[in-house]
């Protein structure tokens, strides 16, 4: 899950997406990954992360029978490989502190007095 | 992909400029690199199709490896920026996908709710991945972890990470001189199912560190393959 790993913080799910660039990258769709991964996720917070990403296109909720719709297929791969954080943060909803994303690249190291 | 082929195009690749000895980085050269992951791949199809994590990545090799071999998504974690800089580089040289977060492997194991933080850290590679619990989605992990020797232990804490991660299978490198505790620690504290030495390798170490005395020392290393409890990864 999107959690935070500050000492103490219970849940600390899901990290809150703060995006300042999004990027997109071409992947080539993969039917059969797709719907193994599709028994992994937790729908409701994967749909508001990428809706924190500006993309909008996912049910709010979802089963399996749609993985038969080329069109649910091509958007869960959209949302799920193509959509990158390029620069923003990944907020803990319990203390508020900010993971920095730069690059693409989320730095989760923790200061010493978190750990 | 033959396995020359991709021995040739890892070699390619961009190694540490400046190493750092605390963290014991020494690069995985080609020639292990694409036997690892050749072996993962075609005895044991471990790779293509799959998610797999490259612990303690440095600059890339076998997290790349296993994107040219064909896994659908691989994640490389690393404590140092400038490794991951370099390995994003390589990655966009291979033309790869590949995911980056930067966290200490290490720092989590002193902690009391180890697995939990894990579990957080992993899943902060969701920039892109959502909200996925990482730690069941990760398939296979693969690391070139420090073998302990500036700070004792180092190889074994990212292995007992692995097995945590991994819901099915840890490719790692340990020296040969620590196989029979390598071997019974794994299965007896870190719950391995399985724990195999595959092959016996020669390291090469090229002279990276002042302290190194000899041009060029050849240590013997185990490629392993460890296989997770199944129902382990439910705990995380």
């Amino acid at each position: 899950m999107l959690s935070s790993n500050i000492k103490g913080v219970t849940s600390g799910f899901p990290l809150r997406i703060e995006a300042e660039k999004v990027v997109e990258k071409q992947v080539e769709l993969n039917a059969a990954f797709l719907k193994n991964m599709f028994t992994k996720i937790e729908w409701k917070p994967f749909v508001d992360a990428s809706r924190a990403m500006g993309y909008a296109e996912l049910p709010d909720e979802a089963e399996s029978s749609m993985l038969e719709s080329d069109e649910f297929l091509q958007k869960f791969h959209h949302a799920l490989l193509e959509l990158h954080l390029e620069e923003g943060a990944l907020v803990c909803p319990e203390t508020g502190r900010r993971f920095l994303v730069n690059k693409g690249i989320p730095n989760m190291l923790l200061h010493e007095d978190e750990v | 992909m033959k396995l020359k082929q991709l021995e040739s195009l890892l070699g390619t690749l961009q190694q540490f400029s400046n190493p750092k000895l605390e963290l014991e980085q020494y690069p995985t050269g080609p020639h292990i690199a694409s036997r690892m992951l050749y072996t993962a791949e075609n005895s044991f199809g471990d790779v293509s199709d799959k998610v797999v994590a490259d612990f303690g990545c440095g600059c890339g090799t076998l997290g790349l490896a296993a994107g040219l071999l064909g896994a659908e998504h691989v994640i490389g974690l690393d404590v140092d920026s400038e490794s991951l800089e370099i390995a994003s580089i390589n990655a966009d040289d291979l033309e790869l996908e590949m995911d980056f977060v930067q966290c200490d492997i290490r720092n989590l194991i002193q902690r009391g709710n180890a697995t939990t933080s894990l579990y957080t850290q992993l899943v902060s590679m969701s920039s892109e991945l959502g909200t996925l619990h990482v730690g069941q989605i990760v398939d296979t992990v693969v690391m070139n972890p420090p073998f302990g020797t500036r700070r004792k232990g180092a190889d074994l804490d990212f292995l007992s990470m692995a097995l945590k991660v991994a819901s099915q299978a840890v490719y790692s490198l340990h020296k040969t001189t620590t196989r029979d505790h390598v071997k019974r620690t794994a299965l007896r504290d870190y719950n391995a199912s399985s724990a195999e030495v595959l092959c016996e390798l020669r390291y090469d170490l090229p002279q990276l560190y002042k302290f190194h005395k000899k041009k060029e020392v050849d240590i013997a290393v185990d490629l392993w393959r460890f296989v997770p409890q199944k129902n382990q990864r439910n705990t995380l």
